[in-house]
């Protein structure tokens, strides 16, 4: 998404009507942020620049709220993102020991990216889906109860997909 | 599809509906839902469509969302025959065709059983997980397509809201829904009604209506399911609260994790614009109201109110000060009076208008009336989404839905209210579930997870675990919640790693109290629910961690004595090599531990086969014959 094709009235729908210019601009941010990530698989500090200009809304502001959520990232991720489930469902059934193994087989701790980006390892609070606990998510999809052996697929995977 | 332009308009839509979609037909209920998906459903789902094509059977698949028996997925439903299949194989499908539309008879391997050697059950209702249950905000969950409107209107969908604009005024609205005491769902438990009032008798002429969908807790997806699964129900439930506040514009905030439940509630709300269901003059009846989605970016904290009014006037997620409350004039989102309910809250309101207020107290106790949805998660069988009625005990829950312990282990403790509950030990399986005794037994409803544990799982542990998912997510605002957090996060990584002492059992509960009492907002203010609930009913555990260094579920590293079994040991030698600081030693005949090389890192217990590698309390513990071995080489090493 370009930043100058940001359409602010569509983007914060009716309520606008009612907003100051300011809590307009103000309520687009974190979605202009979620749509720069999309495009960027992070958010590059040229593109902050421009959304900083087009909201007028100041560069340290943009990267107070950019920061405190955990899902924007300011630097560039691999090409895969697993992201192991360490809910409390995935706690009692053994996340750590399948965190643990990642970190082994690719020489990464949780929030690092290996250097051939290939792979970035992430954990995630609960995906929602306990009742397959425990749980991995390989780029979006899903991998439940998740044995030695099924590890040992995400493995290959994620290095057949380099 | 035209629109809708007044409410007998609707009706006679609906009742074309059902006409159009004959009883007798041939229909698969697939889940799609997250779990079933996971398990390979849309593969199933595709290759049934194609072998009813290449067969000629007129079939119509329905793809459902979440339908509760996640641990059996894929599962579906056939109809008119009533069969149940869980667990089916895509390449099962060519013979679950034959058998149950060509020859009339259900595939055995495909239906549910308790376990090995009991019968095959049919029928859904017949299930154990499903018998106990009672479908009020899960009502079409599982039933039909989330992403057609035209399902949810043959079935109930906006009749509640037709009789509400045809024949209810607002303040009648308001009545049933306060007079059935629908409590809040997302864990606190207050009276929406109450709520509502507070709301439309607010000053100002904007209100507006927020829908919290930031389910943050670990192990509960109830609000996930709905808004996946039947996301109509929580439009109609919030169109219900805004007809009855006066509201114009409502807000659903959902969790970046759920993009399924975005694009779900995105095509719902398209297709109700559509209708004229949403919009300006909803149904003719001069009656406006405009939703939009608004998605979080993954802070926890953002599910504290708020916290997430902050968030979507696209500020830090820092809760702010209370009162003014959201109700309130400045209190709400960009200043004006905010209703905010759990997504669960609204989806019970339109059954609560349609059927009336008394037919909702009639379900549940008096106090806690109606049903609560339920993820039950954990070490039981039947793991899911339950939805039963208010006051059922934890035991009927845990051992007839849940179908008991995995491995039929013992039960130790079910924790409930996510990272704010408690943990509730085995005395109080027998207490009925609702708001109050939850409450009184020094837990909470919470959203409504409920992990089960066994007695594998080291309480200590749980309660670490849980303060470091609070310490990781506290905003750090507030200095109680941030400091303390963190303080009582390093007592318990002390006494987990077998540093501990006994004084830091006062000060662990000194802190929690205190940071009970002075935090800001509901996420410190929960913080320390664990611990205080595990130190009250579980105190001998962090004792033994304290005083004897060990730790009875062998959950925790660096506690407890190694001892290797020599009447199991089948000299693999495995652990000999497992071991980073040749603490196994060997004899000609046997392995032992040598306990002063020996760190507790657990790894020759992991790594052997036979379960001859024991952690025990002490070395008086442990078989004599080995420590006689061990003796023996130890005064050889000494000359």
């Amino acid at each position: 998404m370009k930043v100058e094709k940001l359409q602010v009235d569509k983007a914060v729908g009716e309520v606008g009507k009612v907003l100051t210019e300011e809590q307009r601009a103000r309520a687009l941010l974190i979605h202009a942020l979620q749509e720069i990530q999309k495009a960027h698989n992070y958010l590059p500090e040229d593109e902050l620049k421009k959304l900083s200009r087009k909201l007028g809304i100041p560069l340290s502001e943009i990267y107070s709220t950019a920061t405190f959520y955990k899902q924007f990232y300011f630097a560039p991720r691999g090409r895969n993102v697993a992201c192991v489930c360490t809910g409390t469902a995935c706690h009692v059934r053994g996340a750590g020991d399948i965190l643990e193994a990642f970190e082994q087989e690719f020489g990464i701790s949780e929030g690092e990216t290996t250097e051939d980006k290939s792979l970035t390892l992430e954990t995630v609070g609960c995906v929602g889906c306990c009742g397959l606990a425990p749980v991995v998510t390989v780029n979006e999809e899903v991998v439940g109860e998740v044995t030695r052996e099924r590890f040992s697929e995400i493995v290959r995977d994620v290095r057949r997909r380099k | 599809m035209k629109k809708l332009t007044s409410p007998q308009a609707l009706a006679r839509y609906r009742e074309s509906l059902r006409a159009a979609s004959g009883p007798g037909s041939l229909r698969v209920r697939a889940c799609t839902g997250t779990a079933c998906s996971a398990g390979k459903s849309h593969q199933v789902v595709a290759a049934m469509e194609e072998e009813a094509k290449k067969r000629g059977i007129e079939l119509e698949v329905v793809k459902t969302g979440c339908q509760g028996l996640c641990q059996k997925g894929p599962v579906m439903n056939l109809e008119p025959s009533g069969i149940f299949y869980q667990r089916v194989r895509p390449e099962q499908v060519p013979d679950l065709v034959t058998y149950t539309f060509q020859r009339g008879a259900p595939y055995r391997q495909s239906l549910f059983r308790q376990d090995i050697l009991s019968e095959p059950v049919t029928a859904m209702q017949d299930i154990p997980f499903y018998k106990k249950q009672v479908r009020i905000a899960l009502r079409n969950n599982g039933h039909i397509d989330p992403r057609d409107i035209t399902q949810y209107i043959a079935g109930d969908g906006y009749a509640a809201l037709e009789h509400a604009l045809s024949s209810m005024t607002p303040d009648g609205v308001m009545e049933e829904v306060d007079r059935a005491h629908v409590r809040g769902r997302g864990g606190a438990g207050f009276p929406a009604g109450r709520k509502w009032k507070h709301t439309r008798n607010a000053p100002g002429d904007i209100k507006l209506v927020i829908a919290n969908g930031d389910e943050g807790d670990p192990g509960a997806f109830m609000d996930r399911a709905i808004m996946e699964g039947d996301p109509h129900s929580l439009i109609e439930g919030m169109l219900l609260c805004a007809y009855a506040i006066g509201a114009r514009y409502g807000f659903v905030y959902v969790r970046h994790e759920y993009p399924l439940a975005v694009e779900n509630l995105r095509t719902a709300i398209g297709q109700a614009e559509k209708l004229g269901l949403l919009g300006n003059n909803i149904l003719g009846t001069g009656f406006s109201f405009a939703l939009d989605v608004r998605e979080g970016a993954g802070a926890f904290v953002c599910g504290e109110s708020t916290a997430l009014v902050a968030s979507i006037e696209g500020e830090r997620g820092f809760p702010r000060p209370r009162p003014p409350r959201l109700s309130e004039p400045v209190g709400g989102l960009w200043g004006f009076p905010s209703n905010l309910n759990n997504i669960e809250t609204y989806a019970c309101i339109p059954p609560v208008v349609l059927r009336g207020a008394e037919w909702f107290r009639s379900i549940g106790t008096e106090s806690s009336p109606g049903t609560k949805v339920f993820a039950l998660t954990g070490k039981v069988k039947n793991t899911g989404l339950v939805e039963v009625p208010m006051g059922i005990t934890l035991r009927e829950v845990i051992y007839d839905i849940g179908g008991g312990i995995l491995g039929d282990r013992k039960f130790k403790a079910v924790q409930t209210g996510g990272p704010s509950g408690g943990c509730i030990p085995e005395k109080y399986l027998d207490m009925p579930v609702d708001f109050d005794s939850l409450w009184k037994a020094g837990s909470m409803m919470g959203s409504g997870g409920m992990v089960v544990m066994d007695e594998t799982t080291c309480m200590v542990d749980v309660a670490k675990y849980f303060l470091s998912f609070t310490q990781s997510e506290s905003c750090g605002k507030c200095p109680p919640c941030r400091l303390g957090t963190y303080h009582m996060l390093r007592i318990l990584e002390r006494i987990t790693g077998g540093q501990g002492r006994q004084e830091d059992l006062d000060e662990l509960e000194r802190i929690a109290r205190q940071v009970q009492k002075t935090a800001l907002c509901g996420l410190g203010q929960g913080a320390p629910m664990p611990i205080l609930s595990t130190l009250t009913y579980f105190r001998q555990e962090y004792e033994e961690h304290v005083n004897e260094k060990y730790c009875r579920a062998r959950v925790c590293k660096g506690l407890g004595t190694f001892v290797i079994n020599r009447k199991e040991c089948i000299l693999c030698g495995l652990c000999a090599e497992a071991c980073a600081f040749d603490a196994v030693k060997e004899t000609r005949d046997a392995y032992f531990i040598d306990q002063d090389y020996c760190t507790r890192c657990k790894a020759c217990y992991t790594v052997c086969p036979s379960g001859a590698v024991r952690i025990v309390r002490s070395a008086e513990e442990a078989d004599a014959p080995a420590r006689r071995a061990e003796g023996d080489f130890q005064r050889v090493e000494d000359r």
